[in-house]
């Protein structure tokens, strides 16, 4: 303990080193924590508690081929579950597809439903009854409704590309959700309605919300087991891996993650295994003298260690720092309506940058400070750098 | 007077552990960044390849991708008799009506199952396709359920390869063949006939879009404009290779991710490779006295450690392109905007390995530019001085 002001000192020494060092520690670990930000959002969260209570069930060749509307009521009937609401993706194009800017998602539902299964959302008690009755309705995000300056009792005109016709919807409400909420809700009987018969009587998924968390896997199993043998088969699972399968449709991810953060974590370790190499280098006399002091090579290695370890672990925290800015920009953006929610101060993510920066510091300085403790008194004075 | 290289050379030599880890350091931020390159680059000649000047693909107005678009047999027989449309040898207009719907397939990277596209369309669609063909097996029989999958396909899925079945639909399907397309992207698809897989996916009368081959290159132009300029048809007509074009949007995320990823650690290897300058100032502080002394002026010395931090960082950025290297030919998947996978190579070229050459200089000069400064700006007593 008292060679901490030592290892201190040390590291003051050669303030220009001192800086550039964990400023280019910080930088890397910096992208390593939006990295294991995203990676831990994605693969290692918990649901949210309102997440945990949900379902969606699609057509089990792939999410783009419809189902049966009728299925509904089968759902229904499934002990555990509370409501059933269908629910269409509608794609369309609002003003120009070339520009995607214009790109938003749209999905058409049941109004009396939604605000009950999606029970995040805040709306006002007036606006959502505004939009049951409007056939013609639609509530909007409060990103979405900034984003294009749209107001209550504005008109929005979607054109249909997977469906026929066009919506002339009119803002009925603007909601509050605690994600990104570059979202258009409207009533899906308005463009049921003018579908031709044959199209009439699918949908495309079911979002369901259960009685309890510890029903939804039973639930999900009794489903797709219900339909086992109809001629349209059903895949349910979480709301989380429904939306997970977004980002796995991008590649994978994964492996993309991993060999990114892998390049990183070997850039720090290059970065600091040179500096302490450096380092050491300049004061092998000095070393030298200290062990004329008294000090045992014991003591040198500590101090060595230690050095680097402060170093780097001041690198890692002020990287960590910087990436929680980073990652809820990331949140902030289009794509985070299709992650799921990334927290920007992740006690895990901290632990786990702040870790990372003190393995590889030690692992770094070990050689160069073995080196040093075991240099003879003699030959370390004699050193001419 | 200018150093001669062969100092700065020396220097790195002598001085090899150092040097080494700082050019590794450079190494692997130029990787990284290649690896994004190879992988666009890949991407952009899989669906450059993908188009034939000579088609017209015809797809609902307002649609984007085939995966969105409708269009109804009735709509077909309108279309199929306009002028300007090639024919085969026995007098059938060449057009193909075609129906585009996704499965999930469980892939070798992922389990859990990936997208992937199945094409119904009929015999006359595969004609028109010049560059393919079948690699083994045999065509599907329009009228059973069976299947041809492309190579990649083929690769990639193992419940898809010759001689399994895939269920969707309303039923088993068997993969009788596995088709080669060349560089294009139809061997990430499927195909089947048409009749079988818009009845098992029950779009019978509603189908997804129309290829149609024009007489000539030149003519082709006017035959979209002719069908988008059509009121009763309602089209939107585009040649096939700007249709693929347009997908490259697909690869936006991907070369985001990859600037954002590759400029951040530009910073970092940037500040090591200062370092690393600012220590060899330090150390050789004698040696510059001593040059100065013998005459080099205080410019010679600034560009000569400019130079060596340059050279070091030019070392790391080949080091980075021998490890991008095996990179080059190896296949991967990622997800498109028709919402399935598409299959495609890194592709390693010569313009982009020179990329990460000049990228790599560009970090060793923004490290190397202030210790060079400091170096050039010693007094020569001090600097003579100095242990």
């Amino acid at each position: 303990m008292r060679y901490i002001p030592l290892i201190i000192k040390n590291c003051w020494r050669n303030r220009r080193r001192t800086t550039l060092t964990i400023i280019s520690v910080g930088v890397s670990m910096c992208l390593l924590g939006v990295l294991m930000a995203v990676y831990h959002a994605m693969y290692l969260s918990d649901p949210t508690p309102e997440q945990a209570l949900r379902l969606v069930t699609r057509n089990r060749i792939s999410l783009t081929v419809q189902i049966p509307q009728f299925y509904m009521q089968r759902i229904q009937q499934v002990p555990g579950v509370k409501e059933v609401m269908p629910s269409q993706w509608y794609n369309g194009v609002y003003k120009d597809a070339r520009d995607p800017k214009n790109f938003f998602a749209r999905f058409g539902v049941d109004p009396e439903k939604m605000f009950q299964i999606y029970t995040e959302l805040r709306i006002p008690e007036d606006q959502k009854k505004a939009f049951i009755h409007d056939r013609t309705g639609t509530v909007i995000g409060r990103d979405l409704a900034d984003k294009f300056n749209f107001h209550l009792g504005d008109r929005i005109t979607i054109t249909g590309d997977i469906f026929p016709g066009t919506l002339e919807l009119t803002v009925r409400g603007i909601f509050d959700s605690p994600r990104k909420s570059e979202v258009l809700y409207f009533n899906w009987a308005y463009v049921r309605e003018g579908l031709p018969e044959a199209r009439k009587g699918d949908v495309g998924t079911f979002n369901i919300l259960c009685d309890s968390p510890a029903v939804v896997a039973r639930v999900a199993k009794t489903i797709d087991d219900e339909f086992h043998n109809a001629p349209v088969q059903t895949r349910t699972e979480t709301e989380q891996a429904f939306t997970l399968s977004f980002a796995s449709m991008l590649g994978n991810v994964k492996m993309f993650l991993f060999s990114i953060c892998g390049a990183v974590m070997f850039t720090v370790l290059l970065v600091s295994a040179n500096t302490m190499a450096m380092s050491v280098r300049e004061r092998v006399r000095e070393v030298g003298v200290l062990k004329t002091l008294g000090f045992t090579g014991g003591n040198i290695l500590f101090i060595i260690l230690g050095e680097a370890l402060a170093i780097s672990v001041a690198g890692g925290a002020i990287g960590f720092l910087l990436s929680t800015f980073l990652t809820s920009g990331i949140r902030k953006s289009p794509a985070g309506f299709f992650l799921p929610p990334i927290h920007p101060f992740d006690p895990t993510v901290a632990a786990a940058c702040i870790l990372v920066a003190g393995a590889v510091g030690l692992l770094s300085s070990f050689v160069p400070a073995w080196g040093a403790s075991r240099t003879p008194i003699v030959e370390a004075l004699r050193s001419t750098d | 007077m200018a150093i001669p290289v062969a100092y700065n050379f020396r220097n790195l030599i002598v001085r090899k552990t150092t040097t080494l880890m700082t050019a590794l350091g450079i190494a692997l931020t130029v990787a990284v960044l290649l690896a994004m390159m190879a992988l666009l680059g890949g991407l952009r000649s899989t669906l450059s390849a993908s188009g034939d000047p000579l088609q017209v693909i015809v797809l609902r107005k307002g649609s984007e991708t085939e995966l969105v678009s409708n269009f109804t047999r009735q709509q077909f027989q309108d279309l199929k008799f306009k002028a300007g449309i090639a024919r085969t040898a026995n007098g059938d207009p060449m057009a193909s009506l075609e129906v585009v719907s996704i499965i999930n397939l469980a892939s070798v990277d992922a389990p859990e199952g990936m997208n992937v596209s199945v094409r119904g369309l009929l015999p006359i669609g595969i004609e028109m396709r010049r560059g393919l063909r079948l690699e083994s097996g045999r065509w599907f029989d329009p009228g059973k359920r069976e299947l041809v999958v492309g190579k990649s396909i083929a690769r990639r899925y193992p419940g898809a390869r010759l001689g399994q079945h895939i269920t969707f639909g309303r039923g088993d399907w068997e993969v009788v063949g596995v088709m080669d397309a060349g560089q294009s992207a139809q061997n990430s698809e499927i195909f089947g006939g048409l009749d079988r897989v818009s009845g098992d996916l029950d779009r019978t009368e509603v189908l997804s879009s129309a290829l149609v081959r024009a007489v000539d290159a030149a003519s082709a132009p006017a035959l979209a404009n002719s069908i988008n300029d059509d009121q009763r048809l309602n089209m939107n007509a585009e040649s096939e290779k700007q249709y693929y074009e347009l997908q490259t949007v697909a690869a936006r995320p991907i070369e985001f991710i990859g600037i954002f990823v590759a400029v951040i650690m530009a910073i970092g290897s940037s500040f090591a490779a200062m370092n690393t300058m600012y220590a060899a100032v330090a150390r050789r502080a004698r040696e510059i006295g001593t040059l100065r002394v013998l005459g080099f002026s205080q410019g010679s010395i600034l560009f000569s450690f400019f130079l060596e931090s340059v050279l070091l960082a030019a070392l790391g950025g080949l080091l980075g392109c021998l490890l991008v290297f095996p990179l080059n030919g190896v296949t991967t998947g990622i997800g498109s905007t028709t919402f399935s996978e598409l299959a495609f190579a890194f592709k390693v070229t010569p313009p982009i390995m020179l990329a990460g050459l000049t990228f790599a200089m560009v970090l060793g000069a923004a490290g190397g530019l202030f210790p060079a400064r400091l170096a050039a700006k010693k007094e020569i007593l001090t600097a003579l001085r100095e242990v």
